[in-house]
């Protein structure tokens, strides 16, 4: 097992300096100049253009740019953002916990729904139950964030008066932040009704969020039962009279996870991508919208600092699923 | 789960202090600001939330106008030679005391002194704490207006230039004029923290600083010892809101009282509710085609004239604006002090247009239409626009090919003075002064720049908006910037397109808010009915 663990982590070093290439490069291939932009309609000299490129050290040659961006990036540094003349990693790290914490409660989400769903639907494969649950699943995958976020905002926040409309937690309660986690530091401040404000904020952009990973589980869940529910040994368990509940939650279901557990790893990547417009339409403060927001200026050091570092988060949660199947499944461990 | 309302809350607020009621305005605002030192940004949505609330100048805006009004300054004189301004600062003015800062003296000269001499002087302290970016006294080209800032007694102080210029008291009122505090930024120099200065700014306008939770909420209080005198609301809440269906919802649903920028499909629906008010302004901007006068067969005024007379503007108004514009006539927009209401628009006639190019010489004309690849304030959509123009040339015989860049690589070309075509493009004003469109825009310094994109140098025009630079009678400005919009009619360097209007929606029970016509969003003078 060791052995494992020692090569999945010596496997995340090349990915880390193709990561730190790609961001690196990616914002530099977009055309246009952050010099440029900033000074949008009232233009800008010439010599001062070049004077700011040669202050931002955007006038040298690019290897020799890649090199400085590594050597800093050595020694923890990911530069100061171009718009707000901050350091790139406080800007970041003001903002992930947000971003973290709406995810976290994302996956939960998708995963207390989508498992149980996916079972479901796969004991009672082609009823109508198995119908609904794959038909929803499918609306579900199709949605597009933008309209259901707002149609959500429009049903419980418009017309029912359920849930508030958006933000984190209700402007009457103002605290510290002392983790950036809204629910923990709304528990924190001590200050009556802060931690059921920051519950109900939540709601509607977890549901959200979650939505796709949720649909793309319950499906990955059905299908992988449903391979299961096939096998001789499953077979042999009902033979031997075990209640049928006893077979599918038992026997079934453990085999069935390992490809399941792959999928909410793989799910990550695709919670990153929708928080970008979850946050958006939420007024979320995180980091999703503050990247887009970067990217349109040309921020190159909000852009690649920010790339890099959620690429190396995805990596890590991708790492820690690798280790969780191997857990699970002996052959991953053993290598065969 | 129990919707917690905002007045609901505030009622438990105020059983819980037990204190007199305190009036809480919250404002859906679009966006983050970039940082609170406003001298080192250029953003509207930052100066929203620093030199407007926490901040005050030597000069000011009069609220809802842009007439200039004495600020932290009581009154200036200025030389017989338009050189030397020397402002008188109002006595007893008190800096904010915060949890972070207190101060121990009464605004004075050396306050002034400091706030421009960390943006001039590039040997001092402050220069470079952020950057050394001064973009938009940079912008203003304050640099090389400003010769020297001295102290003359602790009241006075003496701003001498390099040339005259009137517009240099307007732009004493822009957001990068705010005055800072030179005790502060000394206490956070010798702290070692002088990025605070960008992170809690405190000065001494009508709202004080509370705290800035990144992407989400900001907060201000009513300043107790405001020279103005306090404010009618105790707090300011800014509930950053990006997307403008969102803000209408909050706003709805009481989350919040009044926002900015709704979608202009909203508008109609909102202008409907009897819970809202809709206030509606044109915005201090202009959108234009520029042909390049220097280039045939644009450098023909006939040309230009038949080809303004070719496009219905009206169609562009009612497609591409949606309602939210209004035809723009003159280069100003109508809320600006010198606009001229006398000039009249190129009537809309293909015949007589056709006419006309024939008379010009020109045949079979094949040009190009620049269109920006972005949604500017001025500008919804300049593909649509451009597409509505390429059909109505094609109507007289001209044909036109649309053309566009990356945005930056787009201003980058269009301030070539070779460029081929007519260029879509606007402006955003700066400090509420015609010459900052007029001379900016259309004066024969901006030749090969961004800025004048026809290449624009007619003597005639010149030395009017030149003589209004020297002259620092508004009055006697007025007139002359009158007779330069003739100027332009006559010579049509620019389809002149729209301007856009700006929409405020607020409940009702916010009271005696002013729009801007500069475009910023102020929240001193508003009172919430009970």
């Amino acid at each position: 097992m060791l052995r494992f663990i020692l090569v999945k982590i010596g496997l995340l070093i090349p990915t880390f300096i193709g990561v730190a290439v790609a961001a690196f490069g990616f914002v530099r291939l977009l055309p246009g100049d952050p010099v440029l932009l900033l000074a949008g309609e009232h233009g800008i000299s010439p010599e001062r253009h070049a004077e700011l490129m040669h202050q931002y050290g955007f006038d040298q040659p690019i290897w020799l740019q890649f090199l400085e961006f590594l050597w800093h990036l050595l020694h923890g540094d990911l530069g100061v953002s171009i718009a707000t003349k901050r350091p790139v990693i406080g800007e970041f790290m003001t903002l992930f916990p947000a971003t973290l914490e709406l995810s976290i409660c994302a996956i939960i989400f998708a995963i207390a729904l989508g498992i149980p769903a996916g079972i479901l639907a796969a004991t009672k494969r082609g009823s109508w139950v198995d119908q609904g649950v794959m038909g929803t699943a499918l609306v579900g995958y199709s949605m597009p964030i933008f309209w259901w976020g707002l149609l959500l905002i429009i049903l419980f926040s418009g017309i029912l008066h359920w849930t508030p409309v958006s933000g984190r937690i209700s402007l009457m309660y103002f605290f510290p932040h002392v983790t950036g986690f809204m629910l923990i530091d709304s528990l924190l401040s001590g200050q009556k009704g802060a931690f059921s404000s920051a519950v109900s904020h939540l709601i509607l952009p977890t549901i959200v969020l979650g939505t796709i990973p949720l649909a793309v589980i319950a499906r990955q869940t059905r299908s992988a039962m449903l391979e299961v529910l096939g096998e001789d040994y499953v077979r042999t368990a009902r033979a031997k009279g075990l209640s049928p509940a006893r077979v599918v939650a038992v026997h079934a279901l453990r085999n069935a996870l390992i490809p399941v557990v792959t999928t909410i790893g793989l799910q990550v990547g695709v919670l990153m991508a929708g928080a970008i417009l979850t946050e958006t339409i939420f007024s979320w403060p995180g980091v999703g919208k503050w990247m887009v927001d970067s990217i349109f200026r040309r921020d190159y050091p909000a852009v690649q600092g920010g790339l890099l570092l959620i690429a190396v988060i995805v990596m890590f949660v991708n790492l820690i699923v690798d280790l969780l199947y191997g857990l699970v499944n002996p052959r991953v461990r053993h290598g065969r | 789960m129990k919707r917690v309302g905002l007045m609901a809350a505030l009622l438990a607020a105020t059983m819980l202090c037990g204190a007199a009621s305190a009036k809480t305005l919250v404002y859906c605002s679009e966006g983050s600001p970039e940082g609170f030192d406003p001298a080192l940004y250029t953003a509207g949505t930052t100066f929203d939330a620093s030199s407007k609330p926490v901040y005050n100048r030597l000069a000011e805006f009069k609220r809802g106008t842009t007439e200039v009004i004495p600020g932290l300054a009581e009154k200036w004189d200025v030389s017989e030679d338009g050189l030397t301004y020397t402002f008188h600062l109002r006595k007893g003015v008190k800096f904010q005391t915060t949890d972070f800062f207190k101060p121990t003296r009464d605004l004075d000269a050396d306050d002034v002194v400091f706030t421009f001499e960390r943006m001039l002087d590039k040997k001092s302290p402050w220069y470079n704490y952020a950057g050394g970016q001064w973009e938009y006294f940079d912008a203003m080209s304050m640099p090389s207006l400003i010769k020297s800032v001295e102290k003359v007694d602790d009241l006075t102080v003496k701003f001498t230039l390099t040339h005259p210029e009137a517009p240099f008291i307007a732009n004493m009122a822009m957001d990068f004029a705010s005055i800072m505090s030179k005790e502060y930024a000394d206490k956070l120099a010798k702290d070692g923290h002088k990025e605070m200065l960008n992170q809690e700014p405190l000065g001494t306008g009508p709202f004080e600083f509370v705290g800035y939770q990144k992407d989400a909420v900001i907060r201000y209080k009513a300043n107790p010892d405001y020279w103005g005198g306090k404010q009618a609301i105790d707090d300011l809440v800014f509930a950053i809101t990006p997307d403008a269906g969102v803000r209408y919802q909050k706003l709805q649903a009481g989350e919040c009282q009044i926002m900015a920028y709704p979608a202009p499909a909203d508008v109609a629906a909102m202008e409907k509710n009897d819970k809202l008010t809709v206030m509606q302004q044109a915005g201090l901007n202009v959108a234009y085609m520029s042909y390049n006068t220097t280039q045939k067969p644009f450098d023909n005024v006939k040309v230009r004239k038949a080809l303004n007379m070719a496009v219905n503007k009206k169609a562009i108004i009612d497609a591409v604006y949606q309602g939210s514009g209004q035809a723009a006539i003159n280069p100003i927009p109508p809320t600006m002090w010198g606009y001229n209401k006398d000039v009249k628009d190129d009537p809309y006639d293909p015949e007589a247009a056709k006419k006309m190019l024939e008379e010009a010489g020109v045949k079979d004309l094949h040009m190009k239409i620049w269109a920006m690849p972005v949604q500017r304030p001025y500008m919804p959509n300049a593909r649509r626009t451009a597409e509505l123009i390429q059909s109505d040339f094609a109507k007289i015989g001209v044909k036109a090919d649309i053309i566009s860049y990356e945005w930056g690589e787009y201003l980058k070309r269009a301030g070539e003075k070779d460029h081929d075509g007519a260029i879509i493009l606007g402006w955003t004003g700066d400090n509420g002064d015609p010459d900052n469109f007029m001379a900016t825009l259309l004066g024969c310094d901006g030749v090969g720049t961004s800025n004048n994109t026809a290449e624009f140098c007619y003597k005639p025009y010149e030395d009017l908006i030149q003589k209004a630079k020297r002259v620092s009678d508004q009055a006697a400005r007025a007139k002359l910037y009158e007779q330069a919009e003739v100027m332009f009619k006559e010579q049509a360097p620019w389809l002149t397109i729209a301007h856009s209007t700006v929409f405020m929606p607020m409940l009702k029970s916010v009271k005696n808010y002013k729009m801007d016509p500069l475009g910023s969003h102020r929240f001193d003078g508003v009172d919430i009915a009970d």
